[in-house]
């Protein structure tokens, strides 16, 4: 995929490899999203100097995951906005903004 | 006891040449909270990637922002060209390194006669502007254009630089780092600019770290990475290393920023003295499969280009993580404590680039 490490976790594995990551130093990157047949693949990134590691979730339509925002805060806008852009049920963000962060008309637009 | 109000900042603001708001929660003039809040302008250009043609999309990519947009049309370039596995040819990865530097100077300069207009120094924000036209110039010398390109395309470029071009450019970053020069030691010695600056919007080394802070914002505050350092584009052939201030004020931002606009000069000089002959782009068969996350630093700090290809022409997702998105985090923190009158300077010391951010 990258020059990069990636690694597939299961959902409920995110906050113990997110916590273990902040324990090592890692900072947050990005959050990438990405929509598949019956579900979405997302791409968790973090960074420590020039490295950077890739947790990798496949996650169903409907199925909810937790915040990581209250191990890493930043993480806030990455889920807001994929929760707004794909429809991604993502529980327990630290600054929600319930659907508000970008002032679109279509709903969840890049879920179909 | 202090009086605790909120006050809306933005989205519209003489100091904001695009739209982003802030709550700020006051209490007296003293800002204790920011809560940002972007879309206004949000257009939805990672999904036309379904749409589009992927070699036609690079022209899309470009038009993410009118100030890096070279930097756009090349990583979205540099992300196909790695699931594809092309080599691009030396001459084109030179190429791609002089415009990007070019691009930075551009950038930067636009920055501090922004900064500048924001505290009122008007002729200083004049002067920055006007030494920032000969850079549009030589885009549109070599280019064609001055804000849209069009010179990347994957596989390399689209169009080559004439040697004695790049040694005329060679020769107009002469006179134009002398006039910067000059330029600069009003921006750093000035007593009215530094009492704006000094002291205004701190950020630690820690927060920077942990806040995710990205560019010139991160490298104030003493951290000293810069993702051209990972050797893309023929950044491994040339010499240089961060540049970095330990102090984390918005001095200290302006202070990197201005040696960075040096640095990019000696980068374009050392390319090309480097630059090798032959030539700037290879044909390429197929459509691209796989995904790939491409770092580029652009002029804000570090942008993240993702590409996932399915085997057709169109993409499954593109999608970019852009520096000001990044530095929001860092932004709201450094917001925390300053006084009301300080906040469109703080704002502007992270370089906001909304239209990249909502792309």
């Amino acid at each position: 995929m990258t020059d990069n490490k990636l690694t597939n976790i299961a959902a409920a594995d995110l906050l113990a490899n997110c916590q273990q990551l902040k324990n090592e130093g890692y900072h947050i990157m990005q959050i990438c999203s990405v929509r598949t047949t019956d579900g979405y693949e997302l791409t968790y990134s973090f960074g420590l100097d020039y490295a950077m590691v890739n947790l990798r979730l496949i996650i169903s339509t409907d199925e909810e995951i937790m915040s990581i925002s209250n191990i890493f805060s930043p993480a806030f806008l990455y889920e807001n906005e994929i929760r707004e852009l794909f429809g991604v049920k993502i529980q327990m963000i630290n600054v929600d903004y319930k659907g508000n962060l970008y002032h679109i008309a279509v709903k969840t637009p890049f879920k179909n | 006891m202090a009086i605790r109000s909120i006050v809306p900042f933005g989205p519209q603001h003489p100091v904001l040449p695009e739209p982003i708001h802030l709550d700020l929660v006051l209490e007296d003039e003293k800002v204790v909270e920011a809560i940002p809040s972007i879309g206004f302008i949000h257009r939805g250009l990672e999904k036309l990637v379904e749409k589009k043609d992927f070699v036609e999309y690079v022209y899309v990519a470009e038009r993410v922002c009118g100030i890096c947009s070279f930097m756009h049309g090349m990583g979205y370039c540099e992300a196909i060209e790695h699931t594809m596995g092309i080599e691009i040819p030396e001459r084109a990865k030179y190429l791609r390194t002089i415009w990007s530097e070019m691009s930075r100077i551009h950038s930067h300069m636009m920055w501090l006669g922004l900064l500048a207009d924001g505290f009122g120094f008007e002729s200083l924000f004049m002067e920055s502007w006007r030494i920032r036209e000969k850079i549009l110039d030589m885009f549109e010398y070599s280019t064609g254009g001055r804000v849209i390109f069009s010179v990347n395309k994957i596989g390399g470029q689209r169009k080559d630089m004439p040697n004695d071009m790049i040694a005329d450019f060679a020769g107009i970053l002469n006179g134009m780092e002398k006039e910067i020069r000059s330029l600069s030691h009003t921006f750093l010695n000035d007593y009215a600019v530094k009492s704006r600056l000094e002291g205004v919007g701190f950020l630690t080394k820690q927060q920077a770290h942990d806040l995710g802070a990205v560019g010139p914002f991160m490298r104030a505050s003493g951290i000293s990475l810069d993702t051209r350092k990972t050797g893309y584009a023929a950044y491994s052939h040339l010499e240089f290393e961060p540049i970095i201030s330990t102090v984390g004020d918005s001095y200290a931002r302006t202070d990197v920023r201005i040696h960075e606009i040096f640095q990019s000069i000696d980068l374009i000089r050392q390319a090309a003295s480097k630059i090798p002959a032959g030539d700037v782009a290879v044909p390429f068969k197929g459509n691209p499969t796989g995904e790939y996350l491409m770092r580029v630093e652009q002029p804000r700090g570090e942008a993240i280009y993702y590409v996932k290809g399915n085997g057709t022409k169109n993409l499954d997702r593109f999608r970019l993580r852009t520096p000001t998105f990044a530095n929001i985090p860092g932004l709201v923190e450094t917001l925390k404590g300053c006084q009301l009158a300080d906040v469109p300077i703080l704002i502007l010391t992270i370089d906001p680039c909304i239209s990249c951010t909502e792309r």
